[in-house]
């Protein structure tokens, strides 16, 4: 039997639209506001911002640096902070599950609702 | 059932679909091209050199061709699928007949978000050089970007109202101009033209070129997409093009093959010419690394040139960003996957022009207040979920309609490996992204494990079945 989808007011249709919205901000506003959110850094000791050797940097990579308009690397201290690579694996394991679980059941229900159009569009 | 041979070699693989008034047939394959490359060639402007800062020079390169591989897998699969399911909505229709409608509303949202930010990643770069500009002219204090993000915005959502031939004329020509500006720049500073400027040996010197070891390679695969990420747009046009089956493979194929070349050169240039710890902060050091190189060279018209290729990509990928965006949430709408109100097309433009116009606020909400970096990994997130969900569409597409049973417009070879390297490289690609971004990640999917609740308990009621599957197939093989 042809399935009739039921109509749906005005209204209505302005609520699932404000509920979607809500979810997609919450989604990168939730972990910026949480200050969860960008790349997990740890700054660069002070007392080597003070000049470019101090860093480490050789004459060519100075020259660039000042061929920016940048004098010491104090200048720009973020640009020195690096990456913490100390894998949680706790945390890739929760990451691996989510991803699996997603996908899991994203085609189960898909699945199940292909089976109705199909059955629909073609008959049993 | 079908009423025609759908083998029949003289038809394409459109369907109708109720609408009473259809979109604008009126492109060719270099409009086809210039919507991919358009879209995608502002990575090479901005934001790809976020991997460098998460691996360093030689990582960033090996993810520039590793992502290559990953996004030739993805043309060559989406060149095929495209011909033979030439509709707007692109992967959105691809899934809603080949994988089911869950999967189509996910694929749908994935479109929506990765092209509304990477048009919010646009404006933010494009307010970002106009204030450099000002200060290179002679501007004192701090010139307020906001107005300019905002104009560009509404700029080009004006355009995509009013035509799809329009939008990517404009967006040819300012393509091909930005394209050659890497050329110029690249002939000009590498010692083809006059002597060289590179300085890649001292650059790289000590921890430069490879700061993290192997594990800052497998990190900067996360940015490594921005190189490519948006070339997948190319069958947003399916609707729009006069013959999908050879314009849709014709401009996607030429198009990857002109962002391979665009890639490598442009690592070429700016990392033999900045230092890797400036380069690879695209959001306190180089936020325009192109144009920081032009600066570095001391040339006034390469300064000149590359400022207005900068500010050329980011126009031409927002606009291609508000057309692709638009077609996926109208092609939602359309099915009543969302209200059916977006599925309306202009009477007189033949445009989506709800979809462009409600996308508007939100990309702007996004690029008026938001980091760069956060708003790239959420574009990337979302494209990353779309090409995990390729290989499995492709391998259920042979499967349901094995060769032969349908007309295809393009057959791609070495079936399954393309799909096998593609979802290799996506696994790789989202342990990348949680070295550094994990919670991050894990935040959108519980967006999309929410969003994936709510349409099927509540939203999926309102959608008609057997009216989504428009193409005149034969019964799929199993079903």
């Amino acid at each position: 039997m042809k399935y009739a989808p039921p109509k749906q007011s005005k209204l209505s249709q302005l609520f699932d639209v404000v509920i979607l919205m809500t979810m997609t901000f919450g989604a990168l506003y939730v972990p910026l506001y949480m200050g969860l959110a960008g790349g997990a850094k740890v700054e660069a000791d002070p007392a080597k911002l003070v000049s470019f050797e101090a860093m480490g940097l050789n004459a060519t990579q100075t020259a660039q640096y000042q061929a920016l308009g940048f004098t010491a690397p104090s200048d720009i201290p973020a640009v020195f902070a690096r990456f913490d690579y100390a894998i949680n694996w706790g945390a890739l394991a929760v990451m691996i599950v989510v991803i699996i679980a997603y996908y899991a059941l994203v085609l189960r229900f898909s699945e199940k609702e292909y089976r109705d159009v199909i059955s629909e569009k073609f008959g049993d | 059932m079908a009423e025609f041979d759908i083998t029949s070699k003289t038809r394409d693989g459109m369907g109708p679909h109720g609408t009473q008034v259809g979109l604008l047939r009126v492109l060719g394959p270099a409009h086809v091209w210039a919507l991919g490359v358009g879209i995608v060639l502002v990575g090479e402007y901005m934001g790809w050199n976020f991997a460098v800062g998460k691996g360093g020079a030689y990582a960033a390169l090996i993810a520039c061709w590793l992502a290559g591989i990953l996004y030739t897998c993805v043309a060559m699969i989406d060149s095929e699928v495209t011909s033979t399911v030439a509709a707007a909505g692109g992967q959105y229709t691809q899934a809603k007949h080949i994988v089911g409608p869950l999967m189509a509303f996910n694929v749908g949202l994935y479109l929506v978000f990765a092209y509304t930010m990477l048009e919010a990643a646009n404006a933010i770069t494009a307010g970002y050089l106009i204030s450099q500009v000002a200060a290179l002219t002679g501007y004192e204090g701090e010139l307020n970007q906001k107005p300019f993000i905002v104009l560009s915005i509404l700029f080009l959502a004006w355009l995509n109202y009013r035509g799809v031939l329009a939008t990517l004329t404009f967006n040819l020509v300012i393509t091909a101009i930005a394209f050659t500006a890497i050329i110029i720049l690249f002939l000009s500073t590498s010692g083809v033209l006059g002597g060289s400027m590179m300085q890649h040996k001292a650059l790289f010197e000590g921890a430069a070129a490879l700061p993290y070891g192997w594990i800052g390679v497998l990190a900067a695969m996360h940015f490594g997409l921005w190189y490519y990420l948006g070339i997948e747009g190319t069958t947003q046009a399916a609707e729009e093009v006069r013959s999908p089956a050879r314009a849709l493979p014709f401009g996607t194929l030429a198009g990857i093959m002109t962002l391979l070349i665009a890639a490598t050169l442009t690592w070429y240039i700016c990392t033999g010419l900045i230092p890797w710890e400036f380069l690879g902060d695209g959001t306190n050091g180089s936020v325009a690394p192109l144009f920081d190189a032009a600066r570095l060279t001391g040339s006034q018209p390469l300064v000149v040139l590359l400022g207005v290729g900068t500010l050329f990509a980011t126009l031409a990928s927002a606009n291609g960003c508000i057309n692709d965006a638009s077609r996926a949430w109208f092609s939602l709408g359309r099915d009543k996957y969302l209200p059916g109100w977006f599925g309306a097309v202009h009477p007189k433009y033949r445009t989506p022009y709800r979809s462009i116009v409600f996308l508007v606020p939100i990309a702007l909400a996004f690029a008026l207040g938001a980091p760069l970096d956060q708003v790239i990994t959420f574009s990337i997130l979302s494209g990353l979920l779309g090409y995990t969900f390729m290989p499995i569409n492709m391998i259920l597409f042979r499967r349901k309609w094995p060769m032969d049973s349908i007309k295809r417009g393009y057959e791609h070879p070495f079936h399954p490996l393309p799909s096998i390297v593609l979802l290799t490289l996506c696994a790789v690609t989202f342990f990348a992204v949680f070295l550094g971004y994990g919670t991050q990640l894990v935040a959108m999917i519980v967006f999309y494990i929410v969003a994936s609740l709510w349409f099927h308990f509540w939203r999926y009621r309102f959608v008609a079945r057997a009216a989504q599957f428009t193409m005149p197939w034969p019964r799929p093989k199993g079903y």
